[in-house]
């Protein structure tokens, strides 16, 4: 029996009341009343990781750990013995951490691609990916801003890119931090709204367990950020306009982080950043490698905590054809850049397309069109290998080789020599930039430092957005009317009759 | 010696400037505008005010390092004495490298820090010609706009110059500049003994690590009445020193041309003219020679 209703009996009120009546009994007098009902299944599976703690999730969480502990160490190494010792030199004088910087902030963009774009379009489908696509997000901004740090000749000044009188307004660096800070504070607000009905949940199920210090803190915690939560109808709309409101700011705030990076490097006059197309180039890449990392973490995180009932085949195969029309979008803004560079000719476009389709860096390259291009192309065209498991690896291809395409974005311009003879380019000196074991070690312990921070994060908040869910249930199994007509009230311009077909297959 | 903290003062004793409406209320509006522009610069809005250069003073460069349009902008009547600039006969030199390593001596520099660098240049028959490269010194300079934290800064002389104290190694002044031109401390700077100047952007040694170094013009020496290091040891007087306000420049030798009259006789080029730097040094060519000039990046 929905509480609603008995609430309304008690008032005396009819039963079949109308919406209105029914939005105004309880947005009034009945503020306290939650009119979506719970639903127990969705509840256990979304707490399973904060209250389980299986043999696996120590073993991931340690071997993970010695990964990003080796990173802290290689760093450490690299500030005592220079940035020589990761490999730069006067003549590579960007490489693999500017790469980092620019494939570790793009993934990012799963979050804001899968999460807000989903969301603003209302594709209901979304709704059990919405808190991993959104975690991710999270924490791999962090460590994306983190290799600004391992990049600086001088780290320990680092504070003086946001001392106020230091700033120079005309530098794209200084565009950046203004850009990443922004969005790394809307990323915070987008994991933090949803999980607001989510928390007074989780607090309802720590209370019920054992009497920790972990449930201690978490109750405490809970309590300040959502413990005012109590799901009623006005409560529920202002939620949803805030959510709205944040999912339109945070895709032009993405745009833009993006955007101003690629003019870190397009701010020159050097052949090969030089591209009016980077801004472009960088965001279509950032949000394909993100939506990419989104499909391997929910696939990853789908078979640790057996969710296989609320994340399904299909949400792979529709993630999958989101990521094939970034894909082949990426591939032809590629094209179109080299084309045109290498078309021109002159001196210095001439030289580093040349060297990189055919030269020093046509290996890097050529694995970049094959892994990232092609090959998730033909996975996702058979209906053989589309699946959980291809869709998966295809996608764990395209972030080593997007990774690997960073490099050729970033490396073969800056190698190459700005002075050379205009009647004898070939003999021209080309830099070389030498992969040691500090840089990679760091790359990889940031790579691991994904899945160890979701899995801490899974810790605390629940891995499904329970409210969401539980309100597309509501609607998917036409309960009321009224819980129709809420979704109108809550979020404006959403069809009260929605598409029952696709909800069921959202929560089948 | 850093003499930001006087150059709040020198700023302040300044007439106030060619805004209108402040000016007539009274002779301490000078100041409190200036207070005004920091406020603002502190909040972060003052981005589109920052082309008038008066943020740029106000902010605190070196005092010595007042850059031409806060000078005009604060109403400074004193123009400065020298505008330095270099002259690179070609026709005589023969890539001996003395000039790079007498600066990497002068400078303590390690082998790779070339910052006056002599480029192999092969002509249309085949055969080789050298080509030393300084800093362009350029009047407008694109390190001094991307750098984030105004590491780089250009003095009122025409000198442009890295303050090793600020730079934070972003090292995007080395994409900025189209001569690559700029060296960076990968390791452990080499060791000096010590210096008759303190280490400052005039005179970085030793160099810092972590940071960014690269051709001064021997700046420090200038005043002094000294021609810089690579200048001064060429044995094929192939370089001269020069002032554009002087109209002078000078060799190894101690021959003395009239600046303007030596490049026009000899069609003087400047490298790389089409990227819009105004490089201030000048090079003169000798049969069958040319620098690239042509090469269109985007």
């Amino acid at each position: 029996m929905m509480r609603e209703q008995v609430d309304a009996m008690e008032t005396g009120t009819s039963t079949t009341m109308t919406s209105r009546t029914l939005e105004k009994s309880i947005g009034t007098a009945y503020d306290g009343v939650d009119p979506v009902p719970p639903r127990e299944d969705i509840r256990e599976a979304a707490m399973r990781p904060v209250l389980e703690t299986g043999k696996w999730w120590w073993t991931a969480v340690i071997t993970l750990g010695v990964v990003v502990i080796a990173g802290i160490v290689a760093w450490v190494m690299q500030l005592r013995d220079g940035l020589g010792a990761a490999g730069y030199n006067n003549q590579a004088f960007w490489a693999i951490y500017e790469a980092d910087l620019v494939a570790f902030i793009g993934v990012t963009y799963g979050g804001a691609v899968v999460s807000a774009v989903l969301r603003l379009s209302k594709a209901r489908w979304r709704a059990p990916l919405t808190r991993i696509a959104e975690a991710t997000a999270l924490v791999t901004l962090p460590i994306g801003m983190m290799f600004i740090v391992p990049h600086l000749g001088e780290a320990p000044r680092i504070w003086e890119l946001v001392w106020p009188p230091y700033w120079n307004l005309s530098s794209p660096i200084l565009w950046d931090f203004f850009a990443v800070s922004t969005y790394l504070l809307a990323t915070v607000v987008f994991f933090y709204l949803p999980l607001i009905p989510d928390l007074k949940i989780t607090l309802e199920r720590l209370s019920a367990g054992p009497d920790n210090l972990k449930t201690r803190t978490c109750k405490k915690l809970y309590t300040v950020v959502g413990g005012n939560w109590i799901g009623s109808i006005p409560q529920r709309r202002v939620l949803q306009g805030a959510l709205g409101l944040i999912s339109i700011m945070i895709i032009p705030m993405a745009v833009s982080v993006h955007s101003v990076l690629s003019f870190a490097f397009s701010s020159s006059s050097r052949a090969g950043y030089l591209e009016t197309i980077f801004p472009v180039l960088f965001v279509v890449g950032a949000l394909y490698s993100g939506v990419a990392l989104v499909i391997v973490m929910a696939a990853a995180f789908r078979k640790g905590y057996r969710l296989e009932r609320y994340i399904t085949e299909k949400h792979f195969v529709r993630l999958g054809f989101i990521l094939i029309a970034l894909g082949a979008t990426y591939l032809y803004l590629t094209f179109t850049e080299y084309l045109v560079d290498g078309y021109s000719g002159t001196i210095g476009n001439a030289a580093w397309v040349r060297q990189t389709i055919m030269g020093r860096y046509w290996i890097p390259f050529w694995f970049f069109v094959v892994g990232a291009g092609l090959l998730p192309l033909v996975i996702l065209a058979f209906r053989r290998t589309r699946n959980v498991k291809g869709i998966a690896t295809a996608s764990a291809i395209i972030l080593l080789a997007m990774w690997v395409k960073r490099l050729v974005i970033v490396i073969p311009p800056a190698t190459e020599p700005l002075v050379k003879s205009p009647l004898n380019v070939a003999s021209a000196n080309w830099g070389t930039f030498h992969f040691t074991w500090i840089p990679i070690t760091i790359t990889l312990a940031a790579t691991a430092a994904i899945p160890l921070l979701l899995l801490v994060v899974f810790k605390f908040f629940p891995i499904l957005p329970v409210a969401d869910m539980e309100e597309m249930a509501a609607e998917a199994e036409g309960l009321e009317e009224d819980l129709s007509t809420l979704s109108v009230m809550a979020s404006t311009g959403n069809s009260p009759s929605g598409d029952r077909k696709e909800i069921m297959h959202a929560n089948a | 010696m850093t003499s930001s903290s006087r150059q709040p003062v020198e700023i302040a004793t300044r007439p106030p400037t060619t805004d209108a409406q402040e000016t007539p209320s009274c002779e301490d509006a000078g100041l409190s505008r200036r207070h005004f522009l920091e406020r603002l610069g502190a909040i972060g809005v003052a981005g589109a005010l920052a082309g008038t250069g008066v943020l740029e003073a106000a902010s605190g460069h070196k005092a010595g390092a007042v850059t031409t349009a806060a000078a005009q902008a604060t109403g400074a009547s004193s123009k400065p004495a020298h505008q330095w600039c270099m002259v690179i006969d070609l026709r005589y030199c023969n890539g001996c490298k003395v000039c790079t390593a007498a600066c990497q001596e002068a400078h303590y520099l390690h082998k790779d820090q070339t910052w006056m660098h002599v480029f192999t240049m092969t002509n249309a028959s085949g055969n080789t010609y050298h080509m030393p490269r300084p800093c362009m010194m350029c009047e407008d300079p694109p390190c001094v706009q991307v750098c984030p934290v105004k590491a780089n800064f250009r003095t009122d002389e025409g000198l442009v110059l890295v303050n090793q104290s600020r730079c934070i190694g972003t090292r995007i002044c080395m994409n900025a500049c189209p001569y690559q031109a700029r060296y960076f401390n990968w390791g452990p700077a080499k060791s000096a003994p010590r210096q008759p100047f303190p280490q400052e952007p005039e005179w970085p040694v030793p160099q810092v690590e972590g940071t960014v170094g690269k051709c001064i013009f021997c700046a420090a020496m200038l005043p002094m009445g000294k021609i810089p290091e690579c200048v001064s040891n060429c044995p094929m007087d192939a370089l001269y020193m020069g002032d554009l306000t002087t109209d002078v420049a000078v060799n190894a030798s101690g021959q003395v041309v009239k600046l303007s009259e030596f490049l026009a006789a000899n069609d003087a080029v400047k490298f790389k003219e089409s990227y819009g730097t105004h490089p201030r040094v000048y090079y003169i060519l000798g049969h069958d020679q040319d620098l690239e000039n042509d090469e269109g990046a985007g």
